[in-house]
């Protein structure tokens, strides 16, 4: 049942790797003064393939998010990424004094503006809220406010930077689903800033893990959606912990691992 | 039962003194009374100040001849000709000093030094340059009320939070519309608190630039009744003193319910 799906998906990817990719970076070099934050990277993410990044703090992970994003400079460096992009940051970053229609629209340009905010925030099951105010939404209504703004821009990338770290465990597993079936309505190449191995393993077919400025490990994440904790799961965690540096707390969290229906897993 | 209960009503319904450790009208109540009381047996001469009772006899008939409201609107206007002076050049240099580098380079060291030197000590040099009509007293409350709208604005332009200028720059606003979307709205209400610091300035300032030569006006009409010794109108035209402040922020705050309906503190009302 299970090995046709994973050689089609294998085959797949495969054939995706023909056409341009959305992201290209050739020994992308970042430094604040002496100190080098990305190191010589080189990094190139394919239409419609789910990237997680994993690094600890100061790795620069968002230092290349925000490369990606444009936010930065990158100066003569041989950067390449889709005009059509969209950042969801950690903190909503809604502005309080537009209402959340307003929000999603922002910086929108042509008709039917308010059409499309409206039908953004419907697929993220917000379309009761509406002319609500920022203030009064909870942290997870905000960051699917924040999603369908990145939405609604119809982004051949999607820059996701920590968006669930601030969330609770469950609207966090509710998240996950809600990024994925919205990932599989639109493809956006994605890439997924996070910290957290198991939501790296749940969401991305692919996972990097940035130290010290380099990719210092790649994993392919072949398994099927959802993703159940399983040996696989586990053998993939075990490798991912291992190359950030963690390898005996792995092994022992593994017998305290609690398992959800969505395959997300929580320490 | 009934028993005890009858007994227990007829011992509550004795006379016991109202609660008034809330009652803050009680005192300036109270103060009032002395003070008519005191005029009525000859304590508090008239010539050093009349009853209340004759200051509202005053107002209403000031008010009923007219003398009063045009006075006021000689008043007002000059108030608000200052104001909308000091308004369009507080923001002007407030958006130019707020929004760049060699703005704020160039405009803030002149309105600190500005600052530095007391409004109404400016008055003999505009009496010298303007002379002792109109001019010198909307000068006078232009220039007072500048510096509390420039610096609020400033500052607000400045505290507006970067990850949301970053948020809308990564969403494609730039120049005029990151200015109008973001940088404003988030501006406005310190710009507010700067408002609300004019509009007192103003009344405070109208009162001294009054008493230049005034032909018209409030401070006509006080300088008037000085020469007569009419208390009773120097006290009413100082009680509209006090309504112009108090209605001034009473229509910021109107201002600030309309157009920032979006903060936590008035979404939860």
């Amino acid at each position: 049942m299970v090995q046709p799906r994973l050689r089609t998906r294998v085959l797949k990817v495969a054939s995706d790797a023909v056409p341009a990719p959305t992201v290209r970076l050739n020994s992308f070099t970042r430094r604040f003064g002496d100190n080098v934050v990305i190191d010589g990277l080189d990094l190139s993410i394919a239409p419609g393939e789910f990237v997680a990044l994993l690094g600890a703090s100061g790795s620069g992970k968002t230092t290349l998010l925000r490369t990606l994003a444009g936010l930065d400079p990158v100066g003569e460096q041989d950067v390449t990424t889709p005009d059509a992009r969209a950042v969801v940051f950690q903190d909503a970053r809604l502005l309080p004094w537009k209402t959340i229609w307003r929000n999603v629209a922002l910086g929108l340009k042509g008709a039917d503006i308010r059409a499309r905010a409206e039908a953004a925030l419907k697929e993220v099951g917000l379309s009761h809220r509406l002319d609500a105010w920022p203030a009064t939404l909870s942290g997870g209504e905000a960051q699917r406010t924040a999603l369908a703004r990145a939405l609604v821009r119809e982004p051949a990338l999607l820059l996701l930077d920590e968006p669930f770290a601030a969330l609770d465990a469950l609207t966090r597993l509710k998240m996950h689903d809600l990024v994925l079936s919205l990932w599989r309505e639109h493809r956006p190449s994605v890439l997924l800033v996070t910290h957290d191995v198991d939501e790296a393993i749940a969401l991305a077919d692919r996972v990097l893990v940035l130290d010290k400025g380099r990719i210092a490990a790649e994993e392919r994440i072949a398994l099927e959606r959802p993703r159940l904790p399983d040996a696989r799961f586990h053998a993939i965690r075990r490798r991912l912990l291992g190359h950030l540096g963690v390898e005996t707390a792995a092994s022992q969290a593994e017998g305290a691992l609690i398992a959800f229906p969505t395959g997300e897993v929580v320490l | 039962m009934s028993l005890a209960a009858t007994h227990r009503n007829s011992s509550t319904a004795s006379w016991r003194w109202p609660d008034l450790s809330r009652a803050r009208w009680l005192s300036p109540i109270i103060l009032l009374l002395l003070w008519e009381l005191g005029s009525r047996f000859g304590l508090i001469p008239e010539r050093v100040l009349a009853a209340p009772s004759a200051v509202i006899k005053t107002a209403w008939e000031m008010t009923v001849s007219g003398e009063l409201p045009s006075n006021l609107l000689v008043s007002l206007g000059r108030a608000a000709a200052g104001l909308a002076a000091a308004l369009t050049v507080a923001v002007t240099l407030g958006l130019v000093s707020g929004l760049s580098r060699w703005g704020e380079t160039l405009v803030d060291p002149l309105m600190q030094i500005k600052r530095t030197i007391p409004s109404l000590a400016l008055t003999p040099l505009f009496i010298v340059w303007f002379g002792i009509g109109e001019a010198p007293k909307i000068t006078l409350i232009a220039v007072a009320a500048t510096f509390p709208l420039y610096l609020n604005l400033f500052a607000g332009i400045r505290g507006v939070d970067v990850r949301l200028v970053e948020a809308a720059r990564s969403f494609g606003l730039s120049g005029w519309s990151l200015i109008r979307e973001v940088i404003l709205p988030g501006a406005l209400p310190s710009f507010f608190v700067g408002l609300r610091y004019a509009l007192g300035v103003a009344v405070l300032v109208l009162v001294v630039a009054e008493q230049i030569n005034a032909q018209a006006g409030l401070g006509h009409l006080i300088n008037n009744a000085r020469d007569f010794m009419r208390t009773d109108i120097i006290v009413v035209c100082l009680l509209v003193y006090a309504l112009l402040g108090l209605d001034a922020d009473a229509l910021v705050r109107t201002l600030e319910r309309k157009t920032l309906a979006w903060r936590p503190s008035l979404v939860e009302q």
